[in-house]
């Protein structure tokens, strides 16, 4: 079978925070910092190290194990909502309050305890639609944009 | 919103339903979204809350001019995430400030201009009007508020939250801006984490077969700690010197910044670990990390490799922020000498302690010395550091992981000793005495 024409991969999961986003994937292994990791105003990483380290994650569908550091994560991610620079939607495996604060308070469609491991099966650069209210994630492998989203 | 599936008493539905006006309304919703987010089942009353309400940068007040741009628009807006601007009330629970942004009277020796010190203590009386303590601190429990054991707390703080886990018992999780303010208006927080017993076990040990019986020391083997576990709970065992609180207050800063580490045990020395068995409790051990000379020496290494220069042209001292018997030993240390003119010292503290060490002749001590104790900040919350600045000297693992990658400088790991020697004389000398 080819990828190219299979539809696309499909987890389930729970609700973090409602909505729907579609977008490109930008995925990492490492955990990310808000306070001290992140430049708010650009949506990028600066923690030194980071494998993401001068990526913007602004307009993607973030893709990461969850949040370390500072009790300021929330604070900062919520400063990318209000300077434009927020991932379209979070897709995380690991749940703690730091990352639960940041997802509500960006606003932005959240998923978590999916029925398969995101990290793996999701590449930068998949196109990937997160629908919070019903826990799902469908995943087009290699970016191939969907020609009808139903 | 839609209905919560966090369960709601009666005066929760009534808070949500504005029986205690707009803004308590607004901070039950933005803990409703939270409390959904983690999954939490219900509520704790908390009355004992840390945060950093309503304070905030020029920049966010002007996101926000065409609501005024003030206080009330900041705290409906951003600390409440509300899509209206509501009256804030007087705070209804103990409610205290945590650090902030710049010392209040040496602020202009902090690189602070005038307009942002106007912004800084416009905030300071709004924080002060709405009932929340001025105590401008990371270590609240030395500044006026110590949990006792089992109080449900809501504290940000990553250093702090550790330690009120840990060393007292109270029960936090690390909490955020928004969840802390929201918190100080409705009294409550997700019953989820650290307030519950079954997540505060142990579940990987950590085996300390080198004596480790010195401030120093036990700041190296916090950040020892931090790496191996990342963000689980340590069960600490073994060599273990007479516990302190500016031990432990060195140890947890340095454990949550290299791993975010939230509660450790240590066996027979913190309040829930009177044994290793009942520290793991209904958890299988994990992992097993031995912290011997080896791992001893690598710590020290890490926390120095940012170290080139060893011509040191700033010192400081002070985090997590001092306690009166840390800067008692500062200001013994540096009676009699100078500070090197190629060189500057900085000591961070509360408000609080500073009071004590003013009517101490400390401050006045450090100042002959040319020493200058400052409250509030640090360098790295502040970005704040002498002009020209290039190598720093800190005491705190925790400083020494974050100041030099937020500054751009080299920093080096050393003793309060080492530090005090390398401030007087503008060089770095300090090695690795051989375990006491």
């Amino acid at each position: 079978m080819t990828d190219a024409v299979a539809g696309p991969i499909v987890l389930t999961g729970r609700k973090v925070v409602g909505g729907v986003a579609e977008g490109e994937a930008l995925v990492t292994h490492q955990t990310i910092s808000g306070w001290g990791g992140v430049h708010a105003m650009s949506g990028t990483v600066i923690e030194s190290r980071h494998e993401l380290k001068g990526q913007s994650f602004a307009g993607k569908i973030l893709v990461f194990p969850g949040a370390k550091g500072s009790s300021g994560w929330s604070g900062v991610f919520h400063m990318t909502r209000l300077a434009g620079t927020a991932p379209l939607a979070l897709v995380f495996t690991t749940m703690t309050t730091k990352v639960a604060l940041g997802a509500v308070v960006m606003r932005v469609p959240s998923v978590t305890d999916l029925d398969g491991d995101p990290l793996a099966l999701i590449a930068t650069g998949d196109w990937v639609r997160v629908d919070g209210d019903a826990g799902t994630v469908q995943i087009w492998k290699g970016g191939a944009r969907p020609s009808s989203v139903g | 919103m839609g209905s919560p599936m966090v369960k709601l008493t009666g005066e929760e539905q009534a808070m949500l339903d504005g029986a205690k006006g707009a803004a308590t309304a607004k901070a039950m919703e933005l803990l409703i979204r939270y409390a959904d987010a983690l999954g939490a089942e219900r509520f704790v009353e908390t009355n004992n809350v840390a945060g950093v309400p309503g304070s905030s940068i020029p920049w966010v007040k002007e996101y926000y001019k065409a609501d005024g741009g003030d206080y009330r628009a900041v705290f409906s807006r951003f600390d409440l995430d509300s899509d209206e601007v509501v009256d804030v009330p007087r705070m209804r629970a103990f409610s205290c400030h945590l650090q902030g942004g710049m010392d209040p009277t040496l602020w202009a020796e902090q690189g602070m201009t005038p307009e942002q010190h106007a912004n800084f203590a416009s905030d300071e009386r709004e924080t002060a009007a709405h009932g929340v303590q001025i105590l401008k601190t990371c270590t609240p429990y030395i500044a006026g508020n110590v949990p006792v054991f089992g109080e449900h707390c809501a504290w940000m703080e990553s250093s702090a939250v550790v330690f009120c886990n840990s060393v007292i018992g109270a029960r936090t999780n690390c909490e955020g801006r928004e969840s802390t303010s929201s918190a100080m208006l409705a009294q409550r927080v997700p019953d989820w984490g650290f307030h519950r017993d079954e997540y505060r076990y142990g579940q990987h040990k950590v085996n300390v077969e080198v004596p480790v019986d010195s401030l120093f020391d036990w700041g190296m083997l916090g950040y020892f700690v931090g790496l191996a576990v990342e963000d689980t709970i340590p069960v600490i065992d073994g060599q273990l010197g007479q516990p302190s609180l500016i031990r432990h207050k060195h140890f947890g800063a340095a454990a949550a910044s290299s791993g975010g580490v939230e509660m450790y045990h240590m066996v027979g020395i913190t309040p829930e670990a009177p044994s290793v068995e009942r520290a793991f409790g209904a958890n299988r051990p994990g992992e097993t990390f031995t912290y011997d000379a080896a791992a001893r020496r690598r710590i020290y290494e890490a926390l120095n490799g940012v170290g080139q220069s060893t011509d040191v042209d700033f010192v400081m001292l002070g985090c997590p922020h001092y306690s009166i018997e840390q800067i008692a030993e500062a200001a013994h240390l540096i009676e009699g000498r100078k500070v090197s003119s190629n060189s500057a010292l900085w000591v961070f503290t509360s408000r609080a302690v500073k009071a004590t060490a003013d009517a101490n002749g400390y401050t006045k001590t450090l100042a002959d010395a040319g020493a200058l104790l400052m409250t509030d900040t640090c360098s790295s919350i502040s970005a704040a550091v002498p002009p020209g600045t290039k190598v720093a000297a800190l005491d705190s693992a925790k400083q020494v992981h974050y100041l030099p990658a937020i500054m751009g400088i080299e920093g080096w790991y050393g003793t309060t000793a080492d530090c005090i020697d390398a401030a007087c004389t503008g060089k770095w000398a300090g090695r690795l005495a051989e375990p006491a």
